[in-house]
């Protein structure tokens, strides 16, 4: 079985001239990068790092955003068989000082040996670092690589990495996801390649076309790894263009034949929202062949308002498909909607709430509308299990574990949560969902993680910042996710206790939190809730019970008149 | 700088961005860099200037630098009309 290395050799050897990947940049011409460009990129890389005593195995740690820079030294990497790690870049919302001491808290667990980044950000990266104390040993600048050059392949440290040796390394984001490396070997995740190339008969003809960023299991595994080791042309876009122009994806899916595209939940209903009609002119979507949706709740509604407001350009109903993935699977564990339409079922919802039965509702109950992820690929298989690890039969809702050949070795030196991960040999996913005749349903989380987008939040990041707020005590605050129809993903609230009723005061503390928050996290909050104390619901150890939480909130906006 | 412009964008954005009706926006208000409005919502703010006065705002320019309050963005839009 070949490794990265003999992929990319073998890719470059037949085929230099092939344009690989496609850069979209927003006011740019659009930039063709052929095997030959990307080896050649890569091999200056290369260089640079063995001049910085890089050795293969050690990790180096990318601050870079899309485009060739980034591409060079990912693949750099991969040549001298050091583990690459893309870290998110610095955004405009986001705090210095906090990005700072993730990068901190990244680098004390993962132990990267080099950065690569930008000069302009050189000296916020080196801010997070304590020379001669951390492992970091060169912060390396992306304007000072040497030139890109034919590679010597008998010297490549990538060519001799065994097929169980760590291949590359994934954090989530935030401040908990971030100390959490997924750790994947080359075996993985080759495996995974294969077993997931079958799932949607992927051929030559396929072309990808992706806005995802790139430190996320969607975007790295799909829409990265998987057409540049595999030989599919990618066509790639920043998420921070897509965001601002989202008929870019499609302009691109018509311009290069786009065959294949990975979205979460809420692009279908932004691209269906803020899209005009002028910009969709004369465009073709015909030869889109399967768009998956992936990484966060799915909506049947989501589908329906992608397909109706995209059909008269030529999308097909039946290439809508969903996924069901996770990074500690390399990436997919099912897939739907490729041999067969996606399949749905209206549930009767009280049976799902207290019995934990997922039956097909009678025409007068109340239903939820469950869309099937799919079943699992080849090599991966799915139990659904109760607290005490029991399998339960179809249409039970329990745990959903998994087992496959493309598991991760574990978490980058930490064993401790490694070890929680798993039992007796089965990964918990940490999702509640049911089987039908081998086509998985998700239902919730029993993690109290919040989905904004397809990007991972821990609620306990955000509750820790609003404990930084003058008038907010520790342990008096609670976040949660609640599913917004409109924009097809998640809100995020935040219930917090205060100890004042005046209406000034309390406005203060609301607009103290939704700084602190977005400016330690990123992330907004759409609505803070103040309560006085005692209104948290906490477990017998004294923690947030943010689920009860979340029930107890939307009684009471209920109550009110108000609908989340 | 308060005009009618001005106010009309402060509305629409306290209303329909910040969901928070009441809330008030000062025209030097950092928007941008203040993670007030979410770059989510920045294609609605180009739709919104689009449709009411007539200007396109090209996505490359939806960012702090070109414009990151009330008075940069109406002059910003007064340059195109």
């Amino acid at each position: 079985m070949p490794i990265f290395s003999d992929l990319l050799r073998g890719h470059y050897e037949q085929s230099p001239n092939k344009v690989i990947v496609t850069m979209l940049h927003a006011g740019q011409p659009d930039l063709p990068v052929t095997y030959r460009d990307l080896i050649h990129g890569a091999a200056g890389y290369v260089k640079t790092y063995k001049q910085n005593g890089i050795q293969p195995g050690d990790v180096v740690l990318l601050i870079l955003q899309h485009g060739v820079d980034l591409l060079y030294a990912y693949y750099g990497a991969v040549l001298h068989g050091a583990i690459p790690s893309i870290m998110p870049f610095l955004t405009e919302k986001l705090l210095p000082e906090r990005y700072r001491a993730d990068l901190a808290g990244l680098v004390s667990v993962s132990q990267p040996t080099a950065i690569v980044t930008y000069r302009g950000f050189e000296l916020e990266v080196r801010a997070a670092l304590k020379p001669g104390k951390d492992s970091v040993r060169a912060v390396i600048v992306s304007d000072q690589i040497e030139r890109p050059c034919p590679p010597q392949f008998s010297s490549l440290g990538g060519l001799r990495r065994k097929l169980e040796d760590i291949a590359l390394l994934q954090h989530s984001s935030g401040t908990t996801g971030l100390q959490k490396g997924v750790a994947l070997s080359h075996q993985a995740v080759i495996n995974q390649l294969n077993n997931y190339g079958k799932a949607i008969h992927l051929t030559d003809a396929d072309v990808f076309v992706s806005w995802l960023p790139l430190y996320h299991d969607m975007g790295l595994i799909a829409c990265w790894l998987m057409p540049i080791l595999m030989g599919n042309p990618l066509v790639l876009m920043s998420p921070f263009d897509w965001v601002r122009a989202p008929y870019r994806l499609l302009q691109a899916v018509s311009k290069y034949k786009g065959t294949l595209t990975w979205l979460p939940n809420f692009a279908y209903n932004f691209c269906s929202q803020k899209i005009r009609d002028r910009d969709l002119e004369g465009l073709n979507l015909s030869t889109w062949r399967i768009i998956s949706n992936c990484s966060e709740p799915m909506r049947w509604e989501s589908h329906q308002v992608f397909y109706e407001r995209f059909r008269n350009l030529g999308l097909r109903y039946g290439t809508m498909g969903t996924c069901y993935a996770m990074a500690e699977n390399v990436f997919a564990v099912t897939q739907g909607g490729v041999d067969s339409p996606v399949v749905y079922e209206d549930i009767d919802r009280e049976m799902l709430q207290t019995k934990k039965m997922a039956q097909v509702a009678q025409p007068d109950k109340i239903t939820v509308r469950m869309m099937g992820t799919g079943k699992a690929i080849q090599n991966a298989y799915i139990r659904i299990i109760d607290p005490n690890g029991h399998n339960l039969p179809d249409r039970h809702v329990g745990e959903v574990a998994i087992q496959s050949d493309c598991m991760l070795t574990g978490y980058y030196h930490r064993i401790d949560a490694t070890e929680k991960a798993f039992m007796d040999g089965w990964y918990l996913t940490g999702d509640y969902g049911y089987l039908v005749e081998g086509e998985l349903y998700i239902t919730g989380r029993k993690k109290d993680l919040i989905i904004v987008g397809g990007k991972n939040i821990y609620p306990q990041d955000l509750e820790l910042l609003a404990y930084d707020v003058p008038g907010v005590h520790p342990g008096r605050a609670s976040a949660f996710g609640v599913f917004n129809e409109i924009t097809g993903t998640e809100d995020v609230i935040m219930v917090t206790e205060v100890d004042v009723d005046d209406p000034v005061e309390r406005q203060m503390i609301s607009d103290a939190i939704r700084t602190v928050v977005t400016r330690g996290s990123a992330v907004t909050l759409r609505y803070i809730h103040l309560v006085r104390n005692p209104w948290l619901v906490k477990t017998s150890s004294g923690k947030t019970a943010r689920s009860a939480n979340r029930e107890k909130f939307l009684k009471e906006m209920q109550a009110k008149g108000q609908i989340f | 700088m308060t005009d009618e412009m001005t106010d009309t964008l402060a509305k629409y954005i306290a209303a329909e961005i910040l969901k928070q009706p009441t809330r008030q926006i000062v025209p030097d208000e950092p928007l941008l860099s203040s993670g007030l409005i979410d770059s989510f919502h920045l294609v609605d703010l180009s739709l919104f200037v689009e449709n009411n006065f007539g200007v396109r705002i090209d996505d490359a320019e939806l960012n702090a630098s070109s414009f990151d309050n009330l008075n940069q963005l109406v002059i910003l839009i007064r340059s195109r009309k």
